[in-house]
């Protein structure tokens, strides 16, 4: 162990608290008021699991996490298949534009780009907002982390593997099944996970692409909010936050394993 | 017929000319080795045998017959890449027995034959670990395993020996030279290391600037250059300038600059008033006890300036007394002494005729 270990500063550590505390405190209150036995998130009353038992005797809550869930399985598997594939060509031909081009959905603004898919599905596609308009708008966005997550993975590694590959007698797609497809499904399962967590909290871009049909969860949490912010809303949300809790550890697992691998 | 020709192959890259017409045939069985400076072209023309990089003209032939349209994976060629390039996510059996998966073999056989294989290379208590678990020197031979496993045509092998360090390196030589014998495979070797292209070549074609400048036996690249850069890049050599002045049936007159008027024997084609180098080993310059000169002998006058011990030999530097410098090597046989001569110490030197040569710019 280096020794200037022992020499850190307790100021770092102060502020490092503080930051962490800053970014958790408030989602660790809404977990907490979550089981708080009053209708007001004022103060502790007592230990009760009823908001969750009403969650799930709520209607209109559940089809919004089925369309929810469906959204975000369909979204994010397109995302990945789309990502990957944009990741392998921009790595493999070194392309200048084009890498920007799909990168840049990440940075844009939500607003924008709900506001620019709301015109062109109705518009250029003379889609009928629902399900499909929202599924193709969340696919759009999240191809760009799929690609970015991929790309980075090969970056990291041996070019001369896959002309071994070949030399040894592989086809391209022999190369692509055997060598290429085991090396990268660390980036590509982090993708997918990556990809429906966005998807199933997003809000902005599902407010302009889904039309007045069917409820969707974050928009269904939204509604509820505007009477006031209720225990069921608490419990809602600390089940959307262990769900997008866990998928985040498990995507950063593949994310660790594929940086100490190579 | 040769197995491999390489008939005025050319690559360019952009206005950079990478191999310039070059023209090799390669027999069957041969250690054949390509010896150059970095971006001499060895790794291009390398690459395009193997099939990863296509000749702008001429063509590569194969038992006489053109493989311009060939893909790599149908190439009867395997390559050991600098990087070795195993598999990372298969162990050392996976990565052995991959050549043979892709030619279709049976499960049983790859199985067999990976047994057999790993067993000749001394890795078979390694057969489950996975490249990252391995030494240096064990995935060498696992990608040398790997290479060989499918009897290749021809073994390309690009500075194979290039990541490891120079104990081990030497060893590898020497399993190298027994594995090409035992395996009965052609190799075609790239390295920019003279010493390894020496001790293991059966011949060596030297390159400079995407052209062959020589192509012989080690022994005859060493001892005969055909001009200053081989001369230059294998091994250590004094060059002095020189001008040929007169020419006759078995010797040249050269004058030398800071030596003067000086005999050697003709080598290749030269006429009075070429310029080139005069050239003599550093082992084959000798220091000597100021004794009169045999006929045969060239003499000189000078003083010890500086030396430096290597342990088995030790390397002079004598200033002539006009001032030129000359190296010469003796090797260290008398027991515990690093030098056997001083700094200042004065000296005659000498060299036979037969061993300075004159060579063309």
């Amino acid at each position: 162990m280096p020794s200037f270990r022992a020499k850190q500063p307790a100021a770092l550590w102060v502020v490092a608290i503080l930051v962490y505390a800053f970014l958790y405190i408030p989602l660790i209150i809404v977990i907490v008021f979550s089981f708080n036995d009053s209708k007001l998130n004022a103060e502790w009353v007592g230990f009760t699991l009823h908001w969750y038992n009403a969650l799930l005797h709520n209607h209109e809550m559940l089809l919004a996490a089925r369309n929810s869930l469906i959204i975000a399985v369909s979204a994010s598997f397109l995302a990945t298949v789309l990502g990957t594939m944009a990741g392998l060509a921009i790595h493999r031909y070194k392309l200048k534009v084009l890498p920007v081009l799909a990168f840049t959905p990440v940075a844009m603004p939500e607003i924008l780009l709900g506001v620019s898919l709301l015109l062109f599905f109705l518009q250029v596609l003379n889609l009928t907002l629902g399900m499909l308009s929202i599924i193709i708008a969340h696919t759009t966005f999240s191809i760009g982390f799929v690609a970015i997550i991929v790309r980075a993975r090969l970056q990291g590694m041996d070019e001369s593997i896959f002309e071994a590959a070949r030399d040894l007698g592989a086809t391209p797609w022999q190369t692509f099944r055997q060598i290429t497809l085991p090396l990268i499904r660390p980036a590509i399962i982090a993708g997918a996970l990556m990809s429906f967590t966005l998807s199933i909290d997003d809000f902005v871009i599902t407010f302009f692409t889904k039309g007045i049909g069917e409820p969707i969860l974050p928009i269904q949490i939204y509604t509820m909010i505007k009477v006031a912010v209720t225990p069921e809303v608490n419990a809602v949300s600390t089940l959307l936050m262990l769900l997008t809790l866990t998928l985040i550890i498990i995507a950063t697992r593949f994310d660790n394993s594929m940086l100490g691998k190579s | 017929m040769a197995l491999l020709e390489i008939r005025n192959v050319t690559k360019r890259f952009g206005n950079f000319t990478a191999v310039d017409n070059i023209r090799i045939a390669i027999e069957a069985g041969e250690f054949f080795t390509l010896l150059g400076p970095s971006g001499c072209g060895k790794t291009t023309l390398l690459r395009m045998i193997a099939g990863f990089d296509a000749p702008d003209s001429g063509q590569i032939l194969l038992d006489g017959e053109d493989i311009a349209g060939l893909p790599p994976e149908q190439r009867p060629f395997h390559t050991v890449f600098q990087s070795y390039a195993l598999f990372p996510h298969m162990t050392v059996a996976g990565n052995i027995g991959f050549p043979l998966k892709m030619a279709g073999k049976t499960p049983a056989e790859i199985k067999t034959r990976v047994t057999e294989t790993l067993a000749e290379v001394e890795l078979t208590p390694f057969a489950d670990r996975y490249p990252h678990e391995l030494s240096g020197g064990q995935k060498q031979r696992v990608a040398f395993a790997r290479g060989l496993i499918n009897q290749p045509r021809l073994l390309l092998l690009d500075e194979p020996l290039g990541a490891l360090d120079e104990k081990l390196r030497e060893n590898m030589q020497r399993e190298l030279i027994n594995l090409q014998a035992s395996a009965g495979v052609t190799f075609i070797y790239v390295t920019h290391a003279q010493n390894e292209a020496l001790a293991l070549s059966h011949r060596i074609a030297v390159m400079n600037r995407g052209r062959i400048v020589q192509i012989d036996e080690p022994s005859r690249i060493y001892n005969f250059p055909v001009n200053r850069f081989v001369a230059d890049f294998i091994g250590k050599i004094n060059l002095l300038s020189a001008r040929v002045i007169e020419v006759s049936a078995s010797h040249l007159k050269l004058t030398v600059t800071g030596l003067g008027e000086v005999i050697v024997p003709v080598n290749g084609d030269v006429k009075a008033g070429d310029q080139g180098v005069f050239a003599v080993r550093p082992e084959q310059v000798r220091i000597v006890a100021q004794s009169p000169a045999t006929a045969t002998e060239t003499q000189l006058l000078g003083k010890i300036k500086d030396f430096l011990y290597i342990g088995d030999v030790t390397t002079y530097i004598i200033e002539l007394t006009n001032g030129t410098l000359i190296e010469a090597l003796l090797p260290n046989s008398v027991p515990g002494h690093a030098k056997l001569f001083d700094i200042g110490d004065s000296v005659v030197i000498s060299w036979q005729e037969q061993s300075a040569q004159f060579l063309p710019d």
